[in-house]
């Protein structure tokens, strides 16, 4: 690589580097010159710091040339991993502004830095084209989020919750590293096209199954599939509410965009077949089995909390389950431009949807992080905007429309129905997503039912979200509403088209 | 023109969340101006439209390129009609509420969301928007049944969301399957229409599709969210239950089903029409043993959507026609019957057990409540004169050429229903009781709002009764359209 190139790499880079940079300023500001003020201006300036950051970045990518190969097999900026980069910055602004409230921590400067620091490892993870990259990538994001999952000393969940996830992600980075060693050693060399080159008409040899093995369970365990999901519940209980939302958000968007690059591009070959009664091994049948399992044990589990907040975590072992319809879509020729939109456009709206969910439920639980249902009984009348925020998301969750959650849903089953067309092959999996979300239904309904039919408990705490809350909340459940509504002009326009670029 | 029906709606929902100090009173107003803005825009556009050629095109607009989706609006004599019911009952569902004191802008908030919601599937002529507002239909319902509802009012609302919610997965997958296998176009209903799909997919697809809306519309086995969802209603949400809710199950049974699968419809016609006639005789005979009086109308519900599924079976002009026209008959008879139960007489005496309504003698205390269940009940027995007539004569001809017997045991239906009705009559208005002491307190006299609704309500039944063209010269044309092309050719029409 010539010296000309670094400029160009840190061009291409800008957007990771100048959120890098900010994470650094937050630190430097926060213990630096906020030292001594209150908690509550330190939390401003140090989420001003980092909103700043993440603005600038935001900005650096729509004015970026494109498409553009940078560092040839390591890197990779496109029209895609520019929008899906776009979406986590926009989530980690979201998160930065949920947090302005959070008075669990006085290592301000530290958390915020941190939150920056995940961001910056799920843009880099976004655009690896290496395996190397990835892992690396996937270590920086689990290594923040593990401290941040840990950040509330104050509440021992917070550190089973961390240590948690912590056991379950140090096993899973093994399992990755493995599959994507044996992944090197079958193909002999790191970077994803090289991979696939190099196992062209190889088919699935024994060794090849081991590493597919072995490389679908460490994503499993990011994205929360089954038979990987049991850390979820319990780090979205424990860990700060903003941390438990950036988990559930952001990581969740990047983890299943590399987890889809990966498939398609390294597996590319080895899809084999999904069709009921007609199963060939390869990596769609897996998925499809852990589509099948995590869309049956979350919507099962979730309808049994009684904390909200693990409500959402089943939930999303769910919706991790829809999301990976789009993703063997991905697999098919007929759809595999439809399939990867679809993925990017559910996670992307999921993860609005969703910091949105915990953002109600850090304003209601207050300091005690309250999240009972109970805790919830008679909201609407007690912080009505709040509530309406609250329905908006729920009813996105479900699947209602004119939201986010219901395009998503069809979008996504669309594309799954569609990628064996001739004797709708996937079409069993469809049947039985639908199922499972007429069940889901029943559980967000018993949310809205505390919030809006029950009556408040006697001693019920009077519910004050601070303006930047309901300023944040709003423009969340605006978007939810607007992408729902007019999802073409405002996010398939593009994607799609991006989409074709990658997976003509 | 038509599309304002469905803005103006939401637009009423808008004012009602966005105006947190709006007075109940004013809620009320606001909700009555925009429902009838509505009725008059539905009846305006009825006019207009009403020379066809059908359908007609209200409005088109690319919506989702990527999948091919369009917002697009159209009507045709068939939901011409149903869009006048509609603006009907949500103008006499909010004159029967006008007492709604708790929470009232919320509660008219999400009346008007439903009645929106009710106007888009009727307007639709896209599968995916159609299916949108039949989802955005359901969880108004939910809550105005939870919140202002009685009688185990919970479970009645969570039973009625779970079964729609069911139905509309059943009608998405039918849906998604059927753009798929029509080579991932669209779901323009102009164009579907004229796919013909093998006879293979339609032999599963359409029981999918019809059993999903026709849960809505009551089929049995699977009402049984009618008369627990009815009976847990406040007064106009049971009346929009019966008088719309269960019309848009039927309506999207043969918009979407009977019209995409014809030859599917073939298979099952025989099988659907047993279910409908079974539906006809036992919700009357279930409703001729109940002990509170709006069960008893929530079973008749039953029965007389019976007819209406009946009718759709017999796939011929008449029994088609006929089952149209009682889907706007029995809109308007239910919101009424319904009307009377809930709000005329519970609503004063806070119970509605027959025997406890018995020694009130409710026919000398509330005598415009009595005449006008008297009215409601023989328009609801089908006494010529009035709409039910007219519609379940046709429905019963049609029946007679495709299947006598079950004709013949439909007919059976309509003699158990006057039994039902004289009894239900005779124990709450007329019973042969010295006055109790418990009807010492005078009740509260029926209040102006209720006797507009009530009059409109009779009002409209004669009118359709007496001159059914005025509704028929828009159904009959309509079977001659383009859309139902493929059923014409699968029926012999």
């Amino acid at each position: 690589m010539s010296s000309g190139n670094y400029v160009e790499l840190l061009q291409q880079a800008g957007p990771e580097t100048l959120v890098s940079v900010a994470a650094l300023a937050v630190l430097f500001v926060d213990l630096g010159v906020m030292r001594s003020e209150p908690a509550r201006n330190r939390r401003l300036i140090a989420a001003a710091v980092s909103a700043f950051g993440c603005l600038a970045a935001l900005l650096w990518t729509f004015n970026m040339p494109l498409p553009h190969a940078v560092a040839p097999g390591l890197l990779v900026v496109d029209p895609l991993t520019q929008l899906v980069k776009q979406v986590l910055l926009v989530l980690t602004l979201f998160t930065a502004a949920i947090s302005l409230d959070a008075a669990f921590t006085d290592h301000v400067g530290e958390y915020f830095s941190l939150l920056l620091l995940a961001t910056v490892g799920m843009m880099f993870l976004v655009s690896s084209d290496d395996i190397l990259m990835v892992f690396v990538s996937l270590e920086l994001t689990s290594l923040s989020l593990y401290i941040l999952t840990a950040f509330n000393k104050r509440n021992p969940r917070s550190a089973e919750a961390a240590l948690k996830y912590f056991l379950f992600g140090g096993m899973a980075a093994a399992f990755t590293l493995f599959g994507l060693s044996l992944l090197y050693g079958l193909s002999g060399t790191t970077s994803l096209a090289g991979i696939s080159a190099g196992l062209r008409g190889k088919g699935l040899d024994p060794l090849l199954a081991v590493a597919l093995v072995m490389t679908v369970i460490g994503f499993g365990f990011k994205i929360a599939a089954v038979p990987f999901h049991l850390w979820a519940p319990d780090t979205y209980q424990g860990a700060p509410i903003p941390v438990a939302a950036l988990i559930a958000s952001g990581s969740k968007v990047a983890s299943f965009f590399i987890f889809a690059k990966v498939m398609m591009v390294g597996f590319a070959g080895v899809e084999g077949s999904g069709s009921w009664g007609a199963l060939v091994p390869g990596w769609v049948p897996v998925l499809a089995v852990m589509a099948v399992f995590s869309m049956l044990l979350g919507n099962l589990g979730a309808i049994a909390q009684s904390s909200v907040r693990r409500l959402l975590a089943y939930s999303a072992i769910a919706h991790g389950g829809y999301m990976l319809l789009g993703l063997l879509a991905a697999g098919h020729a007929p759809t595999r431009h439809q399939g990867i939109a679809a993925v990017v456009y559910y996670a992307a709206t999921y993860g609005l949807t969703t910091v949105g969910a915990f953002g109600v439920v850090a304003a209601v639980g207050g300091a005690g992080e309250r999240d009972g249902l109970r805790d919830f009984a008679g909201l609407s009348r007690r912080a009505p905007a709040l509530s309406l925020c609250l329905l908006v998301f729920m009813l996105s969750l479900a699947g209602i429309p004119p939201l986010a959650g219901f395009f998503g849903k069809f979008y996504v089953f669309t594309a799954a129905a569609g990628a064996q067309p001739a004797h709708l092959g996937l079409l069993w999996l469809v049947i039985f997503a639908i199922a499972m979300s007429a069940v889901s239904l029943y559980y967000y309904l018993q949310v809205l039912k505390q919030v809006y039919v029950a009556a408040a408990d006697a001693d019920a705490q009077p519910v004050k979200a601070s303006l930047s809350d309901q300023i944040a909340l709003s423009l969340l459940a605006l978007a939810v509403l607007l992408l729902g509504a007019l999802p073409q002009p405002l996010l398939l326009e593009r994607l799609e088209a991006a989409a074709r670029l990658v997976a003509p | 023109m038509l599309a304002w029906t469905i803005y103006l709606s939401f637009f009423g929902v808008a004012l009602l969340m966005l105006l947190p100090g709006l007075s109940a009173r004013g809620a009320r107003v606001l909700a009555l101006l925009t429902a009838s803005g509505g009725l008059l825009v539905a009846l305006a556009g009825a006019v207009q439209h009403s020379h066809g050629p059908f359908p007609v095109t209200v409005a088109r607009v690319p919506w989702i390129q990527a999948l091919g989706i369009d917002y697009h609006l159209a009507v045709d004599g068939i939901s011409l009609t149903l869009l006048v019911l509609n603006g009907l009952a949500a103008v006499a569902g909010i004159l029967f509420s006008w007492n709604i004191e708790v929470r009232t802008r919320e509660f008219f908030a999400f009346y008007l969301a439903l009645i929106g919601g009710v106007y888009g599937v009727f307007l639709s002529f896209d599968l995916f928007l159609l299916f949108a507002f039949y989802e955005v239909a359901i969880i108004p319902k939910y809550f105005l049944i939870a919140i202002w509802g009685s009688t185990r009012k919970e479970y009645g609302a969570m039973k009625l969301a779970l079964y729609s919610f069911v139905g509309s997965a059943m009608v998405l997958v039918g849906l998604i399957a059927a753009y798929v296998a029509a080579g991932s176009h669209g779901f323009d209903l102009n164009q579907m229409s004229q796919f013909v799909f093998p006879e293979s997919f339609q032999f599963w697809a359409f029981p999918v599709v019809f059993v999903g809306f026709a849960i809505l519309a009551g089929l049995w086995p699977f009402h049984t969210w009618a008369p627990t969802g009815h009976v847990a209603a406040p007064t106009a949400a049971s009346m929009l239950l019966a008088g719309v809710v269960m019309k848009l199950g039927a309506y999207g049974a043969l918009r979407v089903a009977m019209t995409l699968f014809p030859a599917g419809l073939r298979a099952w016609q025989g099988s659907i029409a047993v279910l409908a006639v079974i539906g006809i005789v036992y919700g009357a005979m279930v409703a001729l043993v109940q002990k509170d009086f709006k069960f008893v109308i929530g079973y008749s519900s039953v029965s007389h959507m019976g007819f209406v599924l009946l009718g759709l079976m017999t796939l011929e002009v008449t029994g088609l026609s006929g089952a149209v026209l009682q889907m706007f008959s029995h809109g308007i008879i239910a919101g009424l019957l319904f009307g009377v139960v809930g709000r005329m007489v519970y609503d004063r005496t806070h119970t509605r057990e027959l025997s406890e309504l018995e020694p009130m003698s409710l026919g000398q205390a509330l005598p415009f409540a009595g005449v006008t269940f008297v009215i409601a009940a023989v328009a609801s027995m089908g006494l010529p004169g009035f709409s039910g007539f007219v519609a379940e004569l046709s429905v019963l001809i049609g029946a007679w050429k495709a299947f006598p017997p079950l004709a013949l045991c439909g007919g059976l239906g309509i003699v158990v229903g006057v039994a039902y009705l004289l009894r239900a009559l005779q124990r709450a208005f007329f019973a042969d009781h010295p006055p109790s002491p418990a009807s010492a307190h005078p009740l509260e006299p029926i209040s102006v709002p209720e006797r507009i609704g009530a009059m409109l309500l009779i009002g409209v039944s004669l009118l359709i009764g007496l001159y059914p063209r005025l509704l028929l010269d828009l159904i009959v044309p309509s079977w001659q359209s383009p859309l139902f092309a493929q059923l014409r050719r699968e029926a012999g029409l």
